[in-house]
């Protein structure tokens, strides 16, 4: 196609583009739009119904659970995919070579980034399992807990090494604990099959509205989400890590 | 609306353009982190802390992290030609 063409073909492509967005945007409602008669219907009775003060991880967690699940194992499915694509066929000798650079690498970073990785390590793994442990509770859950979690791991790489990034989680705990995730959040459901005789409804009591404890298996399906999700966002970054120390030893 | 709500839009705005104007890889992976981090307080002044959360992890944690990763991955293989 002719420049001429191309350009033509992109300003009538724009203007139709421009007019569907202003078309669009013209019907976008306020935000002081009343609720939708299901969003209501939820925040109305979640709480009494649930005992859960976050009526997002209710509605996450309890009233669409089935959702979360399919949701949970498109995320295992993801970091299985990187996993076994970016795998490199590893050798005894490799990973000694590749610790040997690394060991270099690491008195090359600064002492104020060494510092300062160090420090954030702590910090973050209580803030990852506070936001997962209060889900029920105040906004937050395992999925964002579970990213934090694995932000603490990054925290490690940078303060340290990538030898002590295998040795704090070495791949195989990552894997355990993604597959204990996984394999948690279904157990819940089966409970709810089991004892109340509908997959993924509740069967725990709910507890006091408020307590860390409370929201019935809430709780439980968040700290499987959570274990899933720090697993696979570890197993990702480890896998991206590792290549990049295993071919920067190969090459040197 | 309130002020800060258009502010927030307005940042959002100028971030997202910012990101597609940013050229270079690199620094478009850090770019990239500060318009997340301008959509999560979007999202929390249009009162949904658990989105503006979940925002802030992938936004400004997960994908700058894995951008930057396979960055280096690819730099490793361009110096290995």
């Amino acid at each position: 196609m002719s420049p001429r063409g191309r350009a033509w073909l992109f300003v009538g492509g724009a203007l139709g583009m421009a007019l569907l967005l202003a078309w669009g945007l013209a019907g976008v409602p306020g935000s002081d739009v009343p609720l939708g008669r299901y969003a209501g219907l939820l925040a109305d009775h979640a709480v009494a119904e649930r005992h859960t003060t976050n009526v997002v991880i209710a509605t996450a967690f309890d009233y669409r659970a089935l959702d979360t699940l399919g949701e949970e194992f498109l995320l295992f499915v993801a970091a299985v995919g990187t996993t076994v694509l970016l795998r490199a066929t590893r050798e005894e000798r490799d990973e000694e070579r590749a610790a040997r650079l690394d060991e270099q690498r690491g008195v090359a970073t600064s002492d104020s980034l060494r510092a300062l990785g160090t420090g954030l390590v702590g910090p973050t793994v209580v803030l990852g399992v506070y936001v997962t442990a209060h889900g029920q509770l105040t906004p937050g859950g395992g999925f964002q807990g579970g990213v934090v979690l694995a932000a603490a791991l990054l925290a490690v790489y940078v303060a340290g090494t990538w030898l002590a990034l295998r040795h704090v989680a070495p791949v195989s705990a990552l894997e355990l604990s993604e597959a204990v995730g996984a394999g948690g959040f279904v157990l819940v459901g089966i409970g709810g099959l089991l004892f109340a005789a509908v997959f993924l409804e509740n069967f725990l009591p709910f507890g006091t509205k408020g307590d860390v404890l409370s929201g019935g298996m809430v709780p439980l399906a968040n700290l499987a989400v959570g274990l899933e999700v720090a697993g696979a966002f570890g197993v990702i970054l480890t896998e991206l890590l590792d290549q990049i120390v295993l071919r920067r030893s190969a090459s040197g | 609306m309130t002020a800060l709500q258009v502010v927030a839009l307005a940042l959002v705005a100028a971030g997202g353009t910012a990101v597609v104007f940013t050229r270079e890889p690199l620094a478009q992976a850090i770019v990239t982190g500060v318009f997340g981090l301008f959509l999560a307080i979007l999202f929390m002044l249009f009162q949904a802390p658990d989105v503006a959360l979940s925002q802030i992890v992938v936004g400004t944690v997960a994908v700058p992290a894995m951008v930057l990763l396979t960055l280096a991955k690819l730099r490793r293989e361009d110096e290995r030609e």
